[in-house]
């Protein structure tokens, strides 16, 4: 059996103090001990950024990459060896902007991949711009006057792309985290873990609506498949359909009963609800975290090798003399 | 010309079929090849295509051509042909300059109406005065679409299925012309449209009565008889592409060092063979991802190196260009890969068909940093196999990426190939870590006196490290930014690569090793500059030749022949690429420049004419 110990490497870890980063590796470690996947048969790639620097801090195999870049070596480790658990570790930045076009093939294939995306809606290794999460208006050193563009939300490019495995979490939620990680290594597939994560340098209380514990209770759902969409301090708000939109009730108020209340359903194929769940905000609405999306499916990894078999099974080309022999031949 | 059945006994013969690109003149051409290989001529191919998959019929800017040059001595597809088979007016009008003074000029005569001959760009109706074809070429129409039709007037074929079946009269007709079986072709066709019984009788019928219309009726020429190639050896041969040739040269590299292989590419003209080549080959157990763009292909393929794979990326001059940051991160990660670059004429998207040898800089250094790798060239299609086997070879032994430069004439081009026996290959050694390293592997862990790096990777136990594009301490392999251990790193990456010289073979002079004149070449232009020293020597001028498949590093004893000798021209298709290459290694020998940038390869011709000046 393993400890979270084993999977810490003997590097000096360095993130900033306070950063969301620490939580998050934290979380990791300790799933990677649960889930009982050994050091050497793991894989963790990343790409450029301060989450990116993960690989060092962990005693797996690891690879520290190029910016953008980290979803397409996942993809050449995994389906080169689909035998080995790959993570890949990714901020705002390196997935959504540079490496936009990796991140939605990656998803689109269902390569089977645990992805760790580092959410602080900042560029903080090059000491602070915008990303492409940004909230439309922020002001930074490269938006001196507040940002004119639209943010991404990752859910809906997840969506939008065919994705499989959808969940969230907030840095310091350690328990959430924890879970998220080990249903994302459970899914066959590209599975999605958006973090929510704190700057505390660049961009300090960017999720702060949801920051504090207290705070937390009323403001964030935790959903959890097949489980009523229930939530709050007294466990008595609960999320219903009303018309197209999802709205919060509160349980014994207007006639409401807890059989009202949604149950969640990650597992289903239209993701209408996933998406209306992945994307409510405060005030009205709480945010959602655990897993909004895990929908069994083929991974490309499996898809590439079962392929690989059925011809082998059937093609006369046992080896590399059968190879030649194939071919036109000329006798002179 | 006076009608008689006269025979020409020749040593090698240039055919050019040419077309609209819808026309079949790829496949005319391929047939002929195979049909001149069985009979014991050594072969050269060119297809010469357009960027554009099917422009307006009957302009020039449709026009495809394929190019066969057969017989004995055979190095290159030849600069001039012999026979012409053009099948509408622009199809003359852009080949009519490779046919010889005294050529066979084979035309569809039904297409030389007045309508073919607008669409083409022709002023008056008689297209051979404008096009100023010498008086000696023996013209000899045929009306290929109404014979075509009336071959086939007994199937149930519509009118447009028909036609598409005027390039098979040709090739009767040329079958004829140069006494090649009909039964051979026949056999080729059956392999071809084997599973399209009906496809397969019209074509085999429409030969046939080319052939028949040639042997029995009216034709006014005189037939050739191309003599066997006695520099042959005995064997089994087959013809194959230059990019067929690569494909299969990675498979052997993947059966001798036990490592599976891994292709990550994006379709990219003229190297997208490849990709199709190892695509098909699942029963070998190779896995081949078209990747979402050159970037994805690469990083994919790196992917698998850092797992353990035999892992390469295939692609042309812009992709190249998107592939740099990640060949310096296999660069810096020591990791081995395969980078194979299929040149064609630059820069940007330039000219996507038409072959160039302008990618050598970019090779050597276009990466950030101070980059060093592996740069060589295969020179002939067949070749493509040894060299893509040996830069396999290389890249697993030296733990580095190495670039392999081919371009898009060898790399369509086709040439006879003597099958390899897999047990004659050279072994492959990739320098995994060994077992006594367990326990205290790190990723900067090296051979100390060839300063290659270990390889171990994901599902080894005991040996867990993180590797990366950041510096690496030497010893301890943790990030570093020290200046002192980034200089040394630089000098060991630098002296891992000079050390290869070492293990490649010695260079030998080609032509006349006493000659004062020294031409140098590196890559596909090997063929055309051979034939024109020989050709030189044979005048009685004393000329050697020095041909590069290896250039970075060079080969150990390249200075000293280099400096052998009293001039030393360089040749190539670029602007001087290699000459500035070799002109900071050796900056005593002062190199002159032969250069030609013009989407074709060399004439042997025009070479020939250049060194006599000399």
């Amino acid at each position: 059996m393993f400890t979270a110990k084993d999977y810490k490497s003997d590097q000096y870890v360095r993130w900033c103090p306070g950063c969301g980063d620490h939580a998050i590796i934290s979380s990791l470690q300790k799933a990677m001990a649960e889930i009982g996947i050994p050091p050497h048969q793991i894989a963790v790639i990343s790409g450029i950024g301060c989450s990116s620097r993960i690989p060092y801090y962990l005693s797996p195999y690891g690879f520290h990459t190029i910016h953008g870049r980290g979803a397409a070596v996942a993809t050449g480790v995994k389906v080169a060896h689909p035998e080995l658990c790959v993570w890949q570790a990714t901020g705002d930045g390196d997935c959504l902007a540079i490496g936009g076009n990796h991140f939605i093939h990656s998803v689109r294939r269902n390569v089977d991949l645990n992805v760790l995306l580092f959410n602080n809606q900042i560029y903080g290794l090059t000491k602070g711009q915008y990303s492409p999460t940004s909230a439309k208006g922020f002001v930074t050193k490269s938006s001196p006057f507040g940002t004119v563009e639209r943010p991404f939300v990752p859910a809906e490019l997840v969506f939008g792309a065919g994705g499989t495995f959808f969940a969230r979490a907030l840095d310091v939620d350690l328990e959430t985290s924890k879970k998220i990680m080990i249903e994302a290594v459970k899914h066959k597939g590209t599975s999605i873990l958006e973090f929510l994560v704190n700057c505390v340098i660049f961009n300090n209380g960017a999720h702060g609506w949801i920051a504090s514990k207290e705070d937390r209770a009323d403001r964030l759902i935790v959903l959890e498949d097949g489980k009523p969409m229930i939530f709050g301090k007294e466990r008595n708000k609960g999320l219903v359909l009303d018309g197209w939109n999802l709205k919060v009730v509160t349980i014994g108020e207007n006639g409401v009963r807890e059989e009202d209340i949604l149950i969640h359903d990650a597992k289903t194929v239209d993701y209408t609800l996933h998406q209306k769940l992945a994307t409510m905000q405060g005030p009205d609405m709480p945010i959602a975290m655990g897993v909004i999306r895990a929908v069994p499916c083929e991974s490309y990894d499996e898809a590439v090798q079962n392929q690989m078999e059925e011809v082998q099974s059937k093609s006369k080309i046992k080896s590399f003399d059968d190879l030649l022999n194939s071919l036109e031949h000329i006798e002179i | 010309m006076e009608n008689k059945a006269e025979q020409k006994v020749l040593t090698d013969v240039v055919i050019r079929f040419c077309g609209d690109s819808g026309d079949g003149m790829q496949l005319t051409g391929t047939l002929f090849s195979n049909l001149s290989a069985i009979l014991g001529n050594e072969i050269a191919t060119f297809p010469d295509y357009p960027a554009e998959i099917r422009a307006p019929q009957g302009t020039i800017g449709g026009v495809s051509g394929f190019q066969v040059h057969v017989g004995t001595s055979i190095y290159t597809p030849g600069d001039e042909a012999d026979v012409l088979v053009a099948m509408n007016p622009a199809a003359l009008k852009v080949n009519a300059h490779v046919l010889k003074p005294l050529g066979v000029l084979i035309f569809d005569a039904d297409s030389f109406d007045a309508k073919g001959l607008e669409k083409a760009g022709f002023l008056t109706d008689n297209p051979f005065a404008e096009l100023k074809l010498s008086e000696s070429i023996q013209l000899v129409p045929v009306p290929l679409s109404e014979l075509t039709h009336a071959s086939l007037k007994d199937s149930d074929m519509d009118n447009k299925s028909i036609l598409r079946c005027k390039n098979m009269f040709a090739l009767g007709l040329i079958c004829w012309l140069f006494n090649r079986p009909l039964e051979q072709a026949v056999h080729f066709l059956g392999n071809k449209f084997g599973k399209k019984p009906d496809l397969l009788q019209a074509n085999v019928k429409v030969v046939t009565d080319g052939f028949n219309y040639g042997h029995n009726l009216h034709l006014n020429v005189s037939t050739f008889t191309v003599g066997k190639s006695e520099n042959l050896s005995k064997g089994t041969y087959t013809i194959i592409s230059g990019n067929k040739a690569t494909a299969w040269g990675l498979i052997a590299a993947s059966q001798k060092s036990g490592r599976n292989l891994f292709l990550g590419s994006y379709p990219i003209t003229p190297a997208t063979d490849i990709l199709h080549e190892l695509a098909a080959r699942k029963d070998m157990g190779v896995k081949a991802i078209q990747a979402e763009d050159e970037i994805a292909g690469i990083c994919m393929a790196l992917g698998a190196s850092f797992a353990g794979d035999l892992a390469a990326t295939s692609t042309s001059g812009p992709g190249i260009s998107l592939k740099s940051e990640a060949i310096g991160l296999a660069v810096m990660a020591e990791l081995p890969l395969v980078v194979i670059d299929v040149m064609r004429g630059g820069p940007s998207t330039g000219l996507p068909t038409k072959t160039e040898q302008t990618d050598l800089l970019q090779a050597l250094y276009g990466r950030n940093g101070e980059s060093p790798l592996v740069v060589m060239a295969a020179s002939s299609p067949d070749d493509c196999f040894h060299y893509a086997f040996m830069a396999a070879k290389i890249a697993l032994e030296n733990m580095t990426p190495v670039i392999l430069l081919t371009d898009a004439f060898i790399g369509n081009g086709s040439s006879l190939w003597k099958l390899p026996k897999l047990a004659d290959l050279p072994a492959i050694h990739p320098n995994i870590a060994p077992d006594s390293l367990k326990g205290q592997f790190r990723a900067s862990t090296r051979d100390e006196k060839t300063k290659v790096r270990y390889w171990a990777f994901p599902g080894m136990e005991g040996f867990m490290h993180r590797n990366g594009g950041l510096e690496k301490d030497y010893v301890r392999a943790g990030i570093s930014t020290d200046g002192e251990n980034h200089a040394r790193m630089i000098a060991t990456r630098a002296e891992k690569i000079a050390q290869i010289a070492n293990v490649l073979p010695d260079m030998e002079i080609e032509g006349d090793e006493s000659a004062d004149l020294l031409v140098v070449g590196w890559g596909s232009t090997h063929g055309h500059l051979l034939n024109a020293v020989n050709t030189l020597n044979a005048e009685g001028k004393k000329t050697a030749l020095l041909h590069f498949n290896y250039i970075c590093p060079l080969p150990k004893n390249a200075h000293s022949l280099l400096r052998k000798y009293k001039k030393v021209v360089v040749c190539e298709l670029n602007n001087g690429q290699f000459a500035t290459f070799l002109r900071s290694q050796l900056p005593d020998v002062p190199f002159v420049q032969f250069n030609k940038m013009e989407g074709q390869p060399f004439k042997v011709s025009e070479i020939v004419e250049y060194l006599e000046t000399l």
